[in-house]
């Protein structure tokens, strides 16, 4: 089995500035405790984390051309379902990751079933639609604490040997799942699969003349994207010790859509550094005057109205 | 030359010791300064810094450098908030936390840091009792209480078909529970609304249709304006007496006007209390901030006053936790209600009174005191709490 | 329960549906017509709002804050319309979606610095204030007065769309925006004034709304989701689907806010029931939503072809 089927030039100047970019942000907890800075750690876990994320939207967004509003909805899913767990006293990590992978790669699969019968500003509105429900579901779970949200005693127990306790652990865990991540959808886009999703976002009718069950596909790729926006929920469950339905809410949809358009999408790398910018930017903005948002939202405007190929497009 | 170095030795230790005196202590201020609960948070605020500045940036002798930080009125927000006072900013101190649920937010990671939370406002019942901290003071109320006066008040004037409503998050729930505990009989019902729902008229027909003897209700800020605005219009306002806590505060009453006349309120403090350190605290919040301050702000202002004793009493070295814990524990201060001691839950013990709506000599609406309530009463759950 | 009591339940639905209306029917027009996703329509409702607020704060006079909120609101959307929108027109939904997203963030900072972050709050206008009497039951004179506007600009857009040519060239073009402009129609001063009329609806519905809510940054944000689900459940572009997908959502809402707590008590414990039950009746909605996109998604009453 070959672990890159296609040639990847290791040496051409993008490829390099990627793995510095990768390398950098592994060596974050090492400076940061040089500089005897904690917080940047929290800060670049709460990066990576949302990078996934944007990540796993960029599958169905990027690369298959859909639309999701609602994405957050995942995000949402792992994280009560760390916390819900938690509280019930199972506070084992494999069994976290696993019923986050398994429920929200269910649930995507099952609302993909239902959104994918839609196109256009339908399949907007619908993914929304799913996402606010399960936005007032967890505003009406009292028991879970409901809109004030739910406190995590301690983090997902992945055994004593890898142990999460302290951020820059969380932190290298987060960024393994990452790189997984990156690597799996290099992979995935590449293969067949991929291609197929693809061919659909800019030419629908050919690939169903072709014989493709596009829809098929489509779910496939939506459950995947779903799941890995789970993975991410639990990371930031874990990173914040607190769950809440606000990680549900449609304007976190809405800033993962930003990060993707702003790193480039259908990028392997784009979604991550869309992350890292947007976040970055936030901060930064943050610390000189609290109306940072003038000056970001105008941002968005221009991003949408001549980023298209965003960031990463820019360095081709 | 041996002379020359120790010299110079000598103002090095004094310009490092000087330096360590200079460091200010830093104090997170976590509030609701935006939304419709907005004015509470900037009043306690404004009440916190009138300390502060009248000691030209000090407390307790020692510099401070307060960091206000806008909890929006959301918990995960206030989460980061914490995360970056406490690992970035490493502040000492955190004050102020006017909402409950922020609080509960909060709570574990502030004292499970070992960060010093003084709290002026929000102090739901979990802790304070068995999740008590040492790290933890309140100089406000705990949230049952200023419903219990209300409460006993009820059950003095003998209503028997009491209708209750409040928000649905930890303080609705601890304000309503603490009425019951005073006024001793059971509630004719219990309405619980959404946190961020303005619009009571579906609720306030439901009222209308059961007819009770009296009305507790309990919504903080801008719900208040928006319920008391409603009770008017609906036409109920007249016709059945409205009780209240935490409902009318000052800011509202800029709102609200002649509306909030006939509304009972029950709490620890009111603007008319004649004691020596309340009258500087009236004179100098109007004089700063032209405005008369809510009973947060005078909460507020006692947690500065504390933070005064305190940090004097440790001449400024909070770094060694127990002294500066004994300290905060001693409260000797000039309390806006005259007496001030805390329980060994380190909330307060005090008394509490009921107050109507009416106009001050200069023809403003202020609360004015009606009666005295309760003599030292100290909270419900102090018991569940293990400190001594 | 009385009949007295559904009754003012169904009146308190009625009049959110209306309030709904006015947002929905301006939002229906430009994504039916011109097709273009309108996030920013909510800071419309917003600006609305706060310039009402303001000048009724100012003037004392209801219809002041009412010229100050629509014209305002209409001035201000077509300024944002020339100069940033007009260049997402022929752009997917998506640039769409995220530019008028960046407005709303940007108008929602915008108010804070201009009016604070705290809330204003609007008085009803004088004669308003107390109560009125319908077939027996107490209701508020004010919010009778929005149900008494709502139907008249209801009937007004009715009015329009059947028997003015203006109204002609938008059924038209709600049923096929390409041959109308074709057929030789202006169709750029068709879509600005399509686009004013819905940011004069949308200042008329904040307007409207801020004596019974709060006037807050962000006031726009929640109401527009629920704008999009009356849009999508009545048929977008279409007036009529705008006006009974209102009407049907804001009933359900209110009613479903009020009975279904009532009914979860039968099962659960009474503070659980009472945060389930708004919560359930918001899902509703949704849910609904869901099931007419699924089995009808050109809307239960779409613009005729």
């Amino acid at each position: 089995m070959t672990w890159f089927p296609e040639p990847v030039s290791l040496r051409s100047p993008r490829a390099i500035a990627v793995m510095l970019f990768l390398l950098c942000l592994g060596l974050v907890p090492v400076v940061a405790a040089a500089l005897e800075q904690s917080f940047y750690v929290t800060l670049a876990a709460r990066i990576l984390i949302l990078g996934l994320a944007a990540c796993g939207l960029n599958l169905v967004l990027g690369y298959g051309g859909l639309v999701s509003f609602g994405h957050s909805l995942y995000v949402g899913l792992g994280a009560y379902v760390v916390g819900i767990l938690s509280f019930h006293g199972i506070g084992s990590g494999w069994v976290h990751l696993g019923a986050t992978i398994a429920l929200c790669g269910l649930v995507a699969f099952l609302t993909g079933l239902v959104c994918l019968r839609t196109s256009g500003m339908a399949f907007i509105m619908i993914t929304l639609a799913f996402a606010q429900m399960f936005f007032f579901l967890g505003v009406s779970l009292k028991q879970y604490g409901g809109d004030d949200g739910l406190q995590i005693a301690t983090r997902s127990d992945f055994g004593a040997w890898l142990s999460i306790e302290t951020n820059s652990a969380l932190y290298y865990l987060t960024f393994a799942l990452l790189l997984l991540t990156l690597y799996l959808s290099w992979r995935f886009v590449h293969a067949r699969f991929g291609r197929v999703l693809r061919g659909a976002k800019s030419n629908l009718q050919r690939m169903r003349v072709l014989g493709f069950p596009v829809a098929r596909y489509q779910v496939v790729a939506y459950a995947v994207s779903g799941a890995l926006c789970g993975i991410a929920g639990m990371l930031l469950a874990n990173l914040t010790r607190f769950v809440s339905p606000a990680y549900m809410s449609w304007t976190l949809s809405g800033e993962l859509i930003v990060m993707v358009m702003l790193g480039g999408m259908a990028t392997i790398v784009g979604p991550l550094l869309g992350a890292v910018v947007f976040v970055l930017l936030e901060t930064v903005l943050a610390a000189y005057t609290q109306h940072w948002m003038l000056v970001l939202g105008p941002i968005i405007v221009l991003i949408a109205r001549f980023a298209k190929r965003g960031l990463y497009g820019l360095l081709k | 030359m041996k002379r020359l170095k120790l010299l110079a030795f000598g103002a090095a230790m004094l310009l490092c010791a000087g330096a360590g005196a200079q460091q200010p202590i830093k104090i997170g201020f976590i509030g609701v300064f935006s939304g419709p609960q907005g004015s509470l948070g900037q009043d306690m605020y404004d009440a916190f810094m009138l300390v502060v500045e009248r000691n030209g940036g000090r407390l307790g002798g020692a510099p401070v450098e307060v960091l206000r930080e806008d909890s929006q009125l959301k918990p995960e927000v206030a989460n980061q908030i914490v995360d970056k006072l406490i690992e970035k900013d490493r502040v000492s101190i955190i004050a102020g936390v006017t909402f409950s649920h922020v609080m509960m937010a909060i709570y574990n990671k502030v004292v499970g840091a070992e960060v010093f939370l003084v709290g002026s406002n929000a102090s739901p019942s979990p802790i304070a009792g068995a999740q008590c901290s040492p790290f933890y003071f309140q100089t406000g109320v705990q949230n049952d209480q200023r419903a219990e006066a209300t409460g006993k008040y009820a059950a003095d004037k003998g209503y028997k078909r009491v209708y209750a409503m409040a928000p649905n998050y930890q303080a609705g729930k601890d304000f309503v529970n603490g009425f019951k505990r005073l006024y001793k009989q059971g509630l004719l019902e219990e309405v619980y609304t959404p946190l961020n729902q303005l619009d009571f008229q579906a609720e306030l027909a439901q009222l209308a249709a059961v007819n009770p003897d009296a009305v507790f209700v309990f919504y903080p800020g801008g719900l208040g304006v928006q319920f008391v605005r409603q009770w008017r219009q609906s036409g109920l306002a007249g016709r059945i007496p409205l009780l209240s806590s935490a409902t009318i505060d000052a800011m509202n009453l800029n709102a609200l006007q002649e509306a909030a006349v006939g509304v009972v309120h029950g709490s620890p403090w009111g603007p008319d209390f004649d004691n020596p350190a309340n009258r500087r605290f009236m004179a100098d919040f109007e004089k700063r901030y032209g405005r008369i301050p809510s009973e947060y702000a005078a909460m507020s202002y006692d947690s500065a006053q504390l933070l005064d004793s305190a940090i004097g009493k440790v001449k400024g070295n909070v770094a060694d936790k127990k002294a500066f814990q004994a300290a905060l524990k001693a409260a000797e201060f000039q309390s806006i209600r005259g007496k001030f001691r805390f329980n060994h839950n380190q909330l307060p013990i005090q008394d509490f009174y009921v107050f109507g709506i009416g106009k001050d000599a200069k023809g403003r609406y202020v609360h004015q005191t009606t009666a005295k309530v309760l003599t030292d009463h100290q909270d419900a759950y102090h018991s569940q709490c293990p400190m001594k | 329960m009385t009949w007295e009591l559904a009754f003012l339940q169904a009146l308190n639905g009625l009049q959110y549906g209306l309030l709904l209306f006015l947002l929905a029917a301006g939002l229906t027009l430009v994504l039916g017509i011109m097709n273009f996703v309108n996030l920013a329509h909510a800071s419309l409702y917003m600006l609305g709002a706060y310039l009402g607020a303001s000048a009724f704060a100012g003037s004392g006079s209801f219809l002041i804050a009412g010229a100050a909120a629509v014209f305002g609101t209409l001035a201000i959307g077509l300024a944002v319309e020339r100069t940033t929108l007009l260049a997402f027109y022929a752009r997917d939904h998506l640039d769409q979606v995220l530019a008028t997203f960046g407005l709303l963030l940007f108008f929602n900072e915008l108010v804070r610095v201009i009016w604070g972050p705290q809330s204003m709050y609007m008085r009803p206008p004088d004669g308003f204030t107390g109560t009125v009497s319908l077939f027996g039951a107490l209701y508020p004179s004010y919010r009778f007065l929005v149900i008494v506007a709502g139907l008249a600009v209801a009937l007004g857009m009715y009015l329009l769309i059947h028997y003015t040519r203006i109204g002609m060239l938008i059924r038209a073009g709600a049923s096929n925006a390409r041959m109308v402009s074709v057929l030789g129609v202006n169709i750029r001063l068709l879509n600005t004034l399509l686009f004013g009329m819905g940011a004069a609806l949308a200042g008329l519905a904040g307007l409207m709304a801020a004596p019974i809510l709060a006037v807050q940054p962000g006031m726009g944000d929640n109401v527009l989701i629920v704008v999009l689900v009356v849009i999508v459940i009545g048929g977008i572009g279409s007036i009529r689907g705008a006006f009974f997908g209102a009407l049907i959502v804001g009933v359900v809402d209110t009613v479903g806010r009020t009975y279904l707590p009532l009914a979860l008590r039968q099962v659960a414990e009474r503070t659980i029931a009472d945060a389930a039950g708004p919560a359930l009746a918001s899902m509703l909605i949704f849910l609904f939503m869901a099931v007419v996109l699924a089995f009808r998604p050109q809307g239960l009453f779409p613009a005729r072809r």
